[in-house]
């Protein structure tokens, strides 16, 4: 059996025949291609999958594609504005806030909800908020970096 | 013409692939478009921890839906093993006896991923259950080992421990570690005509899975091709341990002529794939009352799991490096790599290394609270020094040494002493809370120590229009090696970096790589690239030389151009009219290290080419009515020789020192009593987050550092070294818990120090303080 999801994907309305247990991940990555959403851990810890559901951040292997039916989903590729990076993007790339860049998208994203919801957030806001997304490789030292100069950059 | 170009040798240049990453257009594995037909593949494992396997009925298996093709040992067309030692212990699938739970038994391939995982399930496997060995403490009684043991010693020390004014002994337990990649083992295989076959791998070593791949399908090396552009994290953790779903791949390919593509999920990742060494230290200590050290023992037994994999090799460095930064007159040191029924255990970031490290700081740490001075005075007396105190204990003298300079600079830095001062006074005053200072040194051995390894290929070639494709057998796993060989070559052009092709690593273009590990990926391949560059350099000489019938030493490579005589030539101009003239653009480049050599039988030799040292500061403050703990401030300064990158070598620093922080304190690898891991996921498997790291992190690169041996542009390597800053953040809980004794006993502080250890210790600590009271 199969159900048809419709959902508006970095702005363009998409429409698909999905199994009812489809996950929103899976949609994004094998039905539309959209590859830069990463499954980290599987078990919705690592936030390696997590994009925007109607402007708020959530991990794509968490919620059905069900679920979003009717939504507007943004995934790391919808940030950019052409070969203009979003300014939180610019930020991870400026400050090195990466390495293995496997991580980076669910940061990224994770960052862009941080900032919608409080424009300056603190260093401990930042360390608090970003608990649900892990990197393995870079100490966290310039991601925090990074999200600190992505929000000034959001603001200004 | 600009005067200098983008990219050069020692700037802090971002990582190539850092647009992409940000924008999700970084390509791994999981993310290439899956060819029509491609088959997914499952493992069915192993449940039990040691067993007789009495049946093995896999036809609900192959009659599942979707199921294409079922594939146990029987059907195996090479050998069932893939031992990266060739000591033949490691069969890609068990067939009559299974050794860990975990352990491969078939593979099933079919059209979804979903489908082959629920198919995987319908095996019937029943099990005669052997008595599993499963911690090292059992191990020792068995004394059955995976390979053979190391001894390494100079002088006499039984007879110098006997002699000496003081002496103390004692047992050390060290947990492991998940490597925990943030992308999983992956593989995906094309097949080819004949007995070709392609395999994508995320893989730090691509020659050994092209020569597993090869030896399982009973084909030739030359049929395989391997291939890797970026792996999502490694840390060891993908030198030997994709070969298993590389070769379940590459047979699924080649018997059903379709795509296959094998990727566990995390927690069969987990349980399946191998760890860092837990192992058990028991260590004898002779030294006088100022606390200098005359003789050392230490037996290093480490949990290497159901197959030897790189056990020897990790346990051997775990020798190497048991004196730290110290200098032990009379030494004898014995690895104990034993068998178990849990799962292989393999490389990890300083590989065995970081164990060795912290069996010589308890010693240091012991003595200290014997005499009563502080653990950093007695680090101090202890250090390498000139004359008769430089000769290790595999006999190499230490002729690089800059651990003093270090520790004193960083002693000055982080206001050490004052810090201890006021440390004193607020445990004095505080109750619940005590805080904890720790100043530690690392200096670790570079070069892979089998010899052999240590060679590395490049391939280079300059097209007509100067733009240049740079090949070499290293591979990126995040830690910017791509970018730092792209300087090389874009340096020794002299042209900007953009003009540089960072193109993925491959077998077909350089062979009989060696694994990106050891830390010696940029200094190998960086050396490698830039004598290719420099071969097709001379050869870009000669013919200038001759067209413009100038001597040679009036031809220069300037940003962008090239000065011939008293004339400029666009770079560009000179390719093209080199091409025109016949001249070969294109060159390999061979690099082997130099001086070093090893006798693991007489245990001498020169096993390292340089050392790389650093030093870190660590301040904790501990809860001890719960044992929780936080890191206050942490400063580092490490040496990394005259930087290629010092941007990416910053990242390697901070990234080192939190996953050695992550190991000694939070993350710990529970099996239970039948040998089945427990912490299998993230969710019970903690590794730090956002919030864990210090509160305050200072780290600084030595300034004017260089390498005294002829490295690639006197940079010194910095992968694995960084680890073991992370030493100071056990130390530094443990000097927070000794304050609830007056710092009269020395805690014991066995790592990972999860805070239900921290509490434990506290305990222990306060009853025996009471017990000496009264």
């Amino acid at each position: 059996m199969t159900i048809t999801v419709n959902m508006t994907v970095n702005g363009k309305d998409v429409s698909a025949e999905v199994e009812p247990r489809t996950l929103l991940v899976q949609l994004l990555r094998e039905n539309l291609g959209l590859t830069g959403t990463h499954v980290g851990c599987d078990t919705s810890q690592c936030g390696a999958c997590v994009v925007h559901v109607d402007g708020e951040s959530v991990k794509s292997c968490t919620l059905l594609a069900a679920q979003c039916d009717g939504g507007q989903v943004t995934t790391i590729e919808g940030l950019a504005d052409g070969d203009t990076l979003h300014p939180m993007q610019e930020a991870f790339r400026e400050h090195h806030g990466l390495q293995c860049g496997f991580c980076t998208p669910g940061m990224v994203m994770s960052a862009i909800d941080l900032v919608n919801r409080n424009g300056a957030p603190s260093e401990t806001e930042i360390r608090e908020w970003l608990e649900g997304n892990i990197c393995r490789c870079t100490g966290y030292h310039n991601i925090v970096k990074a999200i600190d100069a992505g929000a000034k950059s959001m603001g200004g | 013409m600009s005067d200098t170009i983008i990219g050069a040798v020692r700037e802090p240049r971002r990582h190539d692939s850092g647009h992409k990453h940000v924008s999700g257009q970084a390509v791994y594995i999981d993310d290439l478009p899956e060819p029509v037909g491609l088959l997914h593949v499952y493992l069915g494992i192993s449940t039990e921890a040691h067993a007789r396997v009495t049946r093995i009925d896999l036809d609900p298996v192959r009659a599942a839906e979707g199921v294409a093709l079922v594939l146990a040992a029987a059907d195996i067309p090479g050998e069932n093993d893939i031992s990266p030692t060739h000591r033949h212990d490691e069969p890609v699938f068990a067939t009559d006896l299974v050794e860990y739970a975990g352990q491969p038994i078939f593979a099933v391939a079919a059209r979804t991923r979903d489908l082959a995982r629920r198919a995987a399930r319908l095996a019937i496997v029943e099990y005669e259950p052997l008595e599993p060995v499963l911690s090292v403490e059992a191990a020792k009684k068995t004394g059955k080992m995976v390979t053979e043991p190391l001894v390494l010693s100079r002088g006499d020390a039984a007879a110098a421990l006997q002699q000496a004014d003081r002496r103390l002994s004692g047992r050390m337990e060290i947990g492991g570690q998940d490597h925990f990649y943030l992308e999983g083992q992956i593989a995906m295989a094309l097949p080819g005509e004949d007995d070709e076959v392609t395999v994508i791998s995320s893989t730090q070593h691509p020659t050994e899975i092209q020569r597993m791949v090869a030896h399982v399908l009973g084909a030739p090396a030359n049929a395989v091709t391997v291939e890797v552009r970026r792996m999502g994290g490694a840390f060891g953790g993908k030198e030997t341990q994709g070969n298993l779903f590389a070769v379940v791949a590459a047979m699924v390919a080649k018997k059903t002529g379709r795509a296959a593509k094998a990727r566990p999920d995390r927690d069969d990742d987990m349980i399946i794939t191998g760890k860092r060494h837990d192992f058990l230290v028991d260590y004898d200590v002779g030294f006088d009352d100022d606390g200098r050290i005359d003789a050392v023992e230490m037996t290093f037994a480490a949990r290497c799991g159901w197959s030897s994999d790189l056990s020897g090799p990790v346990t051997d460095r775990s020798l190497f490096h048991a004196d730290n930064c110290y200098f032990y007159p009379n030494v004898r040191l014995t690895s104990e790599p034993l068998k178990t029924n849990t799962v292989s255990n393999t490389a990890f970031r300083g590989f065995g290394g970081p164990q060795g490290m912290l069996g010589g700081e308890r010693l240091i740490e012991e003595i200290a609270f014997a005499t009563g001075k502080d653990p950093l005075e007695i680090r101090k007396r202890n250090l390498y020094g000139g004359g008769d105190r430089s000769l290790t204990p595999y006999h190499q003298p230490v002729e690089d040494n800059i651990a003093l300079e270090i520790i004193e600079q960083l002693e000055e830095s982080s206001g050490y002493w004052r810090r201890r001062e006021e440390i004193g006074a607020y445990n004095r005053e505080s109750r619940v809370l005590k805080r904890g200072i720790a100043l530690t040194p690392v200096k670790f051995g570079i070069s892979f120590t089998a010899t052999q390894y240590n060679q590395a290929g490049a391939l280079v070639h300059v097209y007509t229009d100067g733009s240049i494709h740079l090949n070499h057998g290293g591979t990126e796993m995040g830690q910017g090696l791509y970018t730092k060989v792209a300087q090389v070559v874009a340096e020794e052009f002299q042209v900007d970096i953009d003009r540089v092709k960072i193109t993925s690593t491959t077998t077909g273009k350089v062979p009989n790589t060696s694994a990106t590990a050891a830390s010696s990926g940029s200094d190998m391949n960086g050396m490698a690239a830039q004598a290719a560059a420099r071969a097709i350099k001379e050869r870009l000489i000669d013919f200038a030389a001759e067209n413009w019938g100038v001597p040679r030493e009036q031809i220069l490579f300037l940003p962008g151009r090239v000065r011939v005589g008293n004339q400029e030539v666009a770079f560009s101009e000179l390719t093209l009219k080199a091409y025109n003239a016949r001249v070969q653009l294109s060159s390999t480049g061979f690099y082997k290290t130099p001086k070093i050599h090893w006798d693991r039988d007489t245990g001498r030799g020169r096993p390292f080419y340089y050392f790389a040292y650093g030093a870190a500061c660590t301040e904790a403050t501990v809860d001890v009515l719960s044992g929780e703990y936080r890191f206050d401030r942490v400063d580092i300064l490490h040496d990394v020789g005259n930087s290629l990158n010092p941007a990416l070598d910053m990242g390697q620093i901070e990234g080192g020192f939190v996953q050695g922080m992550g190991w000694l304190t939070m993350e710990e690898l529970w099996w239970d009593e039948k040998g089945a891991l427990r912490t299998h996921a993230p969710s019970t498997y903690k590794i730090p987050a956002c919030g864990d790291r210090p509160r305050v992190f200072n780290v600084e690169i030595l300034q004017n550092g260089q390498n005294r041996e002829d490295t690639i542009y006197r940079s010194k390597a910095v992968g694995e070294p960084p680890l073991m800053l992370g030493i100071s953040a056990l130390h530094a809980i443990s000097d927070a818990v000794a304050s609830v004794a007056d710092h009269r006993i020395c805690p014991r502080l066995d790592p990972p120090a999860t805070p239900e250890r921290v509490l434990m210790t506290v305990e222990r600590l306060r009853a025996a303080s009471r017990e000496g009271a009264s």
